[in-house]
């Protein structure tokens, strides 16, 4: 198959950047995207006409959420439920032309062409988004009971990757898909109830401080989540925090 | 070299007791002024870092990646081993100990593995205690699956994303001391070198990835939990930027790396399609609990289904062989992974693979689904059935899945005691990282056991017994001599490898190399090795080696962020690890686990062991560049354990 791609190129987080146009040929249908480019990338090295197109990955199996790229408009392409790395070729016609873009988003910045700084994400975990336990005594863990529905919607929203696809698709880059499926995860566990309130209320304010903009319920990120995570987490985590502007916790700033 | 295990005194189901009883401790206050580094955020290093942090240390943590939550730990799917004995099933302790010794080949340290399997019930509690969604069955108390190499139902799973959730519920824990500001998280740098001071770790060289800075942390210990080396394979089930350069780095900095031949090749993969293949897949061994391997016992009907004219449904029942099932009745799907590994391959070899390559066998769920239903497969698989489906294009509910063994794991690593400290004071290796549990085989769901186990139960204790007169030697300076000399020996090690292709007539890329490498070691360093392969392996690669110092191009400068750079300065460690791994698997005239040399097998082709001359661990020593590495053997003494054949049957 052959390709025409134009892709974002941007030398660093002050640069200008702009949208550069490569021609891949030979490419097998069975190929990955990311492996696509890496094909590009062997050809940009050995012809030596350009730096390499820097994008992140890792496991490429997806499950680490390292990878995410713009691709034709939809963040991780065009097939659901997958990531960029589970995205193959044979998704494409021969001949396509293929736009690539990074996340875009205030809190997202470009580090190198394809690359963004989601650190802001970190920043929220670590707002709240844990069970306060140390190491060590801790009770057995069948003293805790937790019927298996439970068990199973937290995981649904446990399953979250991290990848920061429910920002790029969404026109106010709002982070609620992310810090919903945290919130959801640990608040409908029974452990999790201690600090439920608190959780929402300290994660909430990261979120905003840290430049996400506002949900305005279009779910574009629910439909493009590689995870199929339900927008329902947000609407638990907006419930909860509503719950916490009346409670004794909630009002403790 | 002298190797001392530090193995407590008393009986082995007492050592760890007594350790704890006895060991040095430091009081709260002195916590404080006590700095730690620990490099790599998986399941042993956020843990562990965690755990440091929450008792008061100052805690420095490293990641390659963009954050701490995409360690490859993150990618593990089946499950947890725990002697829970939850259900009832007979388990206990002891029964996981001899299971991990056992599936180990009789090549891991006793005291390390009893341990292990001593705490690895507190492992469970503390992942539950932090909000991990471990499956429940309907009465709300926790779900247990089966494993390789075990007769009883001991492992915890949260779905087939289990790494992924234990993974979290640690960064969970790493994040909220963060927060606490205990622990200093370092993203998108990489550890270039380790600093040694009067024999003693004390500190790092790193780079930071963004902005190609090097930049000097220094503390009074180092723990290294960087994983494994499986990517000397280019093709294997690690993530692409898993790679084995920290400990490398320590290695040749003077810590002992110990039994390098030991890899473990998984069984159930997806198999190779193409050349531009970047990495395997894995498909979760918890597949083999009700999935049945098989291929056609007739050579024409595997040879109709490669050319394309059949189907695996057009095999009658009568016509395939199930022959893990045949070949060990009591195991049968549920064989350790080196043994299932090696049968597919036998197979394929005698020409009755499947696929379009012949390098594949059948992975079938017809049965299942009959017997339980295809809701049933699809709640306990449905997420690893789709991700067949996305990359293969074929619907595993309808058709067997195609799978082949690929490189998985490593069992070797750096040399560490039973405190987990390796041959240079004050450097400890936890996780994947070291060598210390698995023997030459790992035993499955028991990866994420141990890295837990390590980071969360064992080195919280055992480095206090370390640091206790550390609190003497007051701050470490980065300015030291031995910092400087440390960070011009990797502007060297860059500089180097930008000038090659500088001068390179026929200039190739770095990943022309590394699948060059991969090429060899799979060839002849894979899941049959012999003399000859050996030898001819060392041959090719050292003349690969050669031809990348002559040859490699690297884009672009030092000063900027440059993933072509960081593929090529660990692929240069790649190939002199390659060499150490060869001169491992060469030394070693025995068949066990993973290693599996073609000279010594028993007539129906199972490994052949030789106790008597080699029952030791194999601990190489770095003699400088290009000089052979000399060997110190740690004698395995097995006190407790009756030592027997590997017997699967």
């Amino acid at each position: 198959m052959k390709f025409t791609l134009h892709i974002w190129r941007q030398e660093n987080a002050h640069a200008k950047g702009r949208f550069e146009t490569y021609h891949v040929d030979n490419i097998s249908a069975e190929c990955s995207f990311l492996e696509m480019l890496d094909i590009l990338n062997e050809q940009l090295v050995n012809d030596r006409i350009a730096h390499p197109v820097c994008f992140d990955n890792d496991c490429r199996e997806g499950i680490c959420g390292m990878c995410g790229l713009y691709i034709n408009g939809r963040p991780h392409g065009n097939d659901d439920g997958v990531t960029t790395c589970q995205l193959h070729m044979r998704r494409f016609t021969d001949g396509d032309e293929i736009w690539i873009e990074p996340w875009r988003a205030k809190a997202f910045p470009v580090i190198r062409d394809l690359v963004v700084d989601r650190s802001a994400f970190d920043k929220i975990i670590q707002a709240g988004g844990y069970i306060s336990t140390t190491t060590g005594g801790v009770p057995d863990a069948n003293s805790i009971l937790i019927p298996k529905h439970k068990a199973d919607q937290s995981m649904d929203a446990a399953a979250c990757i991290g990848c920061g696809a429910c920002v790029a698709a969404c026109k106010n880059a709002s982070a609620m898909l992310f810090v919903g499926a945290k919130v959801s995860h640990l608040n409908l566990l029974p452990q999790g109830k201690v600090e439920a309130l608190d959780r929402v209320r300290k994660m909430v304010m990261k979120m905003d401080e840290l430049g996400f903009g506002s949900c305005t319920n279009t779910y574009a990120c629910e439909a493009e989540c590689p995870k199929q995570i339900k927008r329902q987490n947000i609407a638990r985590m907006n419930r909860q925090w509503i719950g916490q502007m009346f409670s004794e916790t909630g009002n403790k700033k | 070299m002298i190797l001392d295990s530090k193995i407590p005194e008393g009986p082995l189901s007492e050592k760890w007791t007594n350790y704890k009883a006895s060991q040095k401790l430091v009081n709260p206050a002195n916590k404080r002024k006590i700095d730690i580094i620990v490099v790599g955020t998986g399941l042993a290093g956020a843990s562990a870092a965690a755990s440091l942090g929450a008792l008061g240390f100052n805690v420095d943590i490293f990641c390659i990646q963009d954050s701490p939550r995409r360690a490859h730990s993150i990618a593990a799917q089946g499950g947890i081993n725990a002697a829970k004995n939850y259900q009832n099933d007979g388990d206990s302790v002891e029964r996981l100990f001899r299971d991990t010794i056992k599936g180990g080949d009789y090549r891991a340290r006793e005291a390390n593995v009893y341990r292990l399997a001593e705490v690895s019930g507190d492992i469970i509690d503390q992942c539950v205690a932090q909000g991990v969604p471990f499956a429940r069955d309907y009465g709300g108390l926790l779900d247990n699956r089966s494993f390789g190499g075990a007769q009883v139902s001991r492992t915890f799973y949260a779905r087939g994303q289990t790494g992924q959730q234990l993974l979290l519920g640690a960064y969970g824990a790493l994040s909220r001391e963060i927060a606490r500001g205990t622990v200093r998280l370092h993203e998108r740098r990489e550890m270039m070198e380790l600093v040694v001071i009067e024999g003693r770790a004390r500190g790092i060289i790193a780079r930071n990835l963004v902005t190609g800075q090097l930049e000097r942390y220094a503390a009074h210990a180092v723990v290294l939990a960087t994983g494994g080396y499986g990517n000397v394979y280019y093709l294997s089930t690690n993530a692409m930027n898993s790679n084995g350069s920290a400990a490398w780095i320590c290695h040749k900095k003077g810590a002992a790396f110990a039994n390098p031949c030991y890899v473990q090749i998984h069984p159930t993969c997806i198999p190779v399609h193409g050349d531009y293949q970047s990495k395997l897949t894995l498909m979760s061994e918890s597949l083999r609990n009700d999935g049945r391997i098989w291929v056609p016992k007739k050579k024409e009907d595997a040879e109709a289904i490669r050319r394309g004219e059949k189907g695996p449904l057009d095999i009658p029942e009568e016509d395939r062989d199930y022959y893990l099932e045949r070949r060990y009745p009591a195991f049968g799907n549920l064989v350790p992974r080196d043994v299932a590994s090696r049968a597919a391959k036998e197979r394929c070899d005698a020409g009755f693979g499947v696929g379009t390559t012949g390098l594949a066998v059948y992975l079938d769920f017809a049965d299942a689904i009959k017997r339980m239903g295809r809701d049933v497969v699809e709640q306990k698989y449905g997420n690893l059935f789709q991700m067949y489906q996305k990359i293969v294009d074929t619907d595993p509910y309808e058709e067997p899945m195609m799978i082949y063994p690929a490189v998985h794991y490593t069992m070797g690593g750096l040399w560490v005691d039973y405190e987990l400290q390796t041959t240079i004071q004050g450097l400890f290796a936890a996780g994947e990282a070291n060598f210390s549990d698995h023997g030459a085989n790992r035993l499955g769901a028991s990866a994420l056991m141990q890295g837990l186990a390590d980071g969360y139960f064992v080195l919280p204790y055992t480095m206090q017994n370390y640091l206790a007169d550390q609190i003497y030697v007051g701050k470490i300076s980065p300015y030291a001599k031995e910092f400087d000399q440390a960070e011009d020996s990797v502007r060297q090690r860059i500089d180097n490898l930008f000038n090659v292709g500088r001068h390179a007539t026929e200039p190739h890329s770095v990943d022309f190399f590394h699948k060059a490498l991969g090429k060899i070691m799979w060839e002849y360093v894979g899941m049959a090795r012999n003399t000859q392969s050996l030898t001819q392996a060392m041959d090719l690669v050292k003349e690969l080696e050669s031809n990348f110092w002559n040859k490699v191009y690297v884009p672009g400068s030092a000063e900027e962020f440059n993933p072509e750079l960081e593929k090529a300065y660990r692929l240069a460690d790649y190939f002199e690890l390659a060499r150490l791994i060869i001169t491992d698997a060469l030394h070693r005239e025995e068949s066990c686990g993973g290693h599996f040399r073609t000279e010594h097998q028993t007539e129906d082709g199972e490994t052949q062991r030789d106790d008597e001359n080699y029952m030791y661990v194999a601990a190489w020593e770095y003699q400088g560049h290009n000089v052979p590495e000399t060997m110190t053997k740690e004698e395995l003494k097995y006190e407790h354990i009756k030592i027997a054949k590997r017997n699967y049957k």
